[in-house]
């Protein structure tokens, strides 16, 4: 693995359009060298307006500052920053074939031609796109014109590669294969990414870190497993797969709740307390003699596996995923097992 | 049955309405070449007219042809740039800038011209070359370069691919070259058909701003409808179209090749 790129680092850098519109709050953030860090969060949070801002097409508010291996590069202009770009509607140039695309910023570098020609073979094969290289950009399907996208804006060994939202054009089943090849990828580069998506399984697959943002700021950064079995908030809890919240009275190490008591880990605080539960982290267990129990509601079939909907365990239904090797239905009392590990206590605030 | 009857029932009111424009252009032509109009074709057909015409206006139509072809090259040279920064910006001042560049067609070309007459007719050697006269066309077939090529920035998105451009290390002009003036093609036809065929139209503006030493070619048409015989005011409109269709034509030909060409790149 040749990792190439720079370090990046974000000082305080905020944006505050010119209609006064505040699109992102002051962030400062340090991707390391060949890391792929996502920015994961709803539309309207601010994550491509950053993305952007490291791109250099947006400048930040006053006393923000981006460097690029310890370099301020705040001041100079996207065309001078050396990043490589993948847009959602790609933008490639219609005038343009294949191979001319994936030249264009090698072209402008003033690579001589039998080197850029060779160049353009290279990527060519690694992204799996041989023998389209004389196809007009409208005869290419979806998942080639991205393999493009992706060929050209990493043609020129960019300092950094921007990803904004790269996948969302395509339909499920090529999302999904082409995830794939774009961590493959990522990882073969070793190039320093940024990948702006809304998607919290794309964020899994190829973060290195994650962070999630919401109205302009960063709520939680961290590795995936982090994210996912440790959020910050409820927020994260919810947007980063499914979560179950309970609120309930926490005494002596323990949640007391309609349907019995569970066990916590790191319930030394007293009082009413966030509990944020994952449906897969559930067991089912005989109802008699557990010490948490509930009322089968609905079951749903999900493929993998069955999705059941309890009541009477908390205040609002709890959703528990159950291997299909447990027969269930609906109206089977079932006691719950939650090792304590897995429930996680949130902060009240912010719901 | 009823279908057919329609049908020819349309077919004639549609040939009856292209009639009604059509047969005025051919009576003026033949005009041209009657030898005494007032007694009508029976007096034969002659080509004295059409000579006459030529010797004494040919100065004009090469001078409407020049006017038509420079108005060209600098709503060209201003409008394409124009149209991809205001396209680019689209704040509330291009908006406003795209405002003014569209309200001379709003207004009278007499008061355009008047307006350049009192601003720059104290210059005399500006004000008695054809010079003038393109300033006027300049004026007037702008909006409608800026306007055809805004329309297809509209429909490709212009910015998205500037932005790739920019992010491939393209500076600005060249951007603009590689990837935005290509793509703006269907436009730039359009528009440049436009431009050329209203300026050699041009008559409002053309009138007031011309001089009696640069006369254009429907100034010309206009004076000898005054002063000539009609006749003579006839050959002049047989010249005109004997001109101005084959350019139009080729254009319409390389603009639909072209345009196509482009059309299916996208």
């Amino acid at each position: 693995m040749r990792a190439h790129g720079v370090a990046l680092r974000l000082e305080s850098c905020g944006k505050t359009f010119a209609d006064g519109t505040r699109a992102l709050e002051p962030v400062t953030l340090d991707v390391a060298r060949g890391e792929t860090l996502v920015l994961l969060g709803p539309s309207g949070c601010g994550k491509t307006t950053l993305l952007r801002l490291i791109a250099g097409l947006e400048t930040p508010d006053t006393c923000g500052r981006i460097l690029f291996n310890n370099a301020d590069v705040t001041a100079v202009p996207i065309e001078r920053r050396n990043v490589g770009m993948v847009f959602q509607s790609y933008a490639l140039f219609p005038n343009m074939n294949v191979a001319e695309n994936i030249g264009y910023g090698l072209k402008i570098r003033g690579t001589p031609e039998s080197e850029r020609k060779a160049r353009i073979a290279e990527l060519l094969a690694l992204t799996g796109i041989e023998g389209l290289e004389h196809r007009r950009v409208d005869q290419l399907s979806g998942g080639q014109r991205q393999r493009v996208a992706l060929a050209r804006a990493v043609a020129a060994q960019p300092s950094v590669l921007l990803l904004d939202e790269p996948l969302t054009a395509l339909d499920a089943a090529l999302r999904e294969r082409l995830r794939g090849e774009l961590n493959r990828l990522l990882r073969t580069l070793g190039i320093t990414a940024i990948y702006v998506t809304h998607d919290q399984s794309e964020a899994m697959a190829l973060g290195d870190r994650i962070a999630v943002m919401r109205n302009g700021a960063i709520a939680q950064i961290g590795t995936p497993r982090d994210i996912y079995f440790a959020p910050a908030s409820r927020f994260v809890a919810e947007f980063v797969g499914a979560a179950n919240i309970v609120e309930a009275q926490c005494k002596a190490g323990a949640l007391t709740l309609p349907g019995g008591t569970l066990r916590v880990v790191n319930g030394a605080e007293s009082g009413i307390v966030l509990a944020m539960i994952r449906p897969e982290s559930i067991n089912v267990v005989a109802a008699d003699g557990a010490a948490f129990a509930g009322l089968v509601d609905s079951v749903s079939f999900v493929g993998d596996r069955q999705r059941a909907l309890v009541s009477g365990a908390a205040k609002n239904p709890i959703t528990v995923d159950v291997p299909h090797s447990i027969p269930l239905k609906a109206g089977d009392r079932i006691g719950l097992a939650i090792d304590p590990a897995a429930i996680r206590l949130l902060p009240r605030e912010g719901a | 049955m009823r279908d057919r009857a329609i049908f020819a029932g349309q077919l004639i009111f549609t040939l009856l309405v292209a009639a009604f424009l059509i047969v005025p252009a051919l009576l003026s032509m033949l005009a041209g070449v009657t030898a005494n109009y007032f007694r009508g074709i029976r007096s034969g057909l002659t080509l004295q007219w059409v000579l006459q015409v030529w010797e004494l206006y040919s100065d004009t139509i090469f001078r409407s042809f020049l006017i038509a072809f420079a108005a060209l090259a600098v709503t060209l040279v201003v409008g394409v740039p124009a149209a991809y920064a205001l396209h680019i910006r689209n704040d509330r001042l291009s908006r406003a800038v795209e405002e003014i560049i569209t309200l001379p067609l709003a207004i009278p070309g007499l008061a355009i011209a008047l307006a350049l007459i009192l601003t720059y007719g104290g210059f005399a050697g500006f004000r008695g070359s054809w010079l003038f006269i393109l300033a006027g066309h300049a004026v007037f077939t702008l909006p409608f370069m800026v306007r055809a090529v805004l329309a297809v920035f509209a429909t490709i998105d212009i910015k998205t691919l500037d932005e790739g451009a920019a992010s491939l290390g393209a500076a600005p002009w060249r951007r603009f070259r590689d990837v935005i003036v290509p793509n703006a093609r269907p436009g730039i036809l359009a528009g440049s058909l436009m431009v050329v065929t209203l300026s050699l139209g041009e008559f409002n503006l053309t009138w007031m701003l011309s001089t009696p030493l640069t006369k254009t070619l429907p100034v010309g048409l206009a004076d000898s409808y005054a002063s000539m015989r009609l006749e003579v005011a006839s050959a002049y409109t047989l010249v005109f179209f004997v001109m101005i269709i084959p350019l139009l034509i080729a254009m319409q030909i390389f603009a639909g090749t072209r345009g196509s060409a482009v059309g299916a790149a996208r």
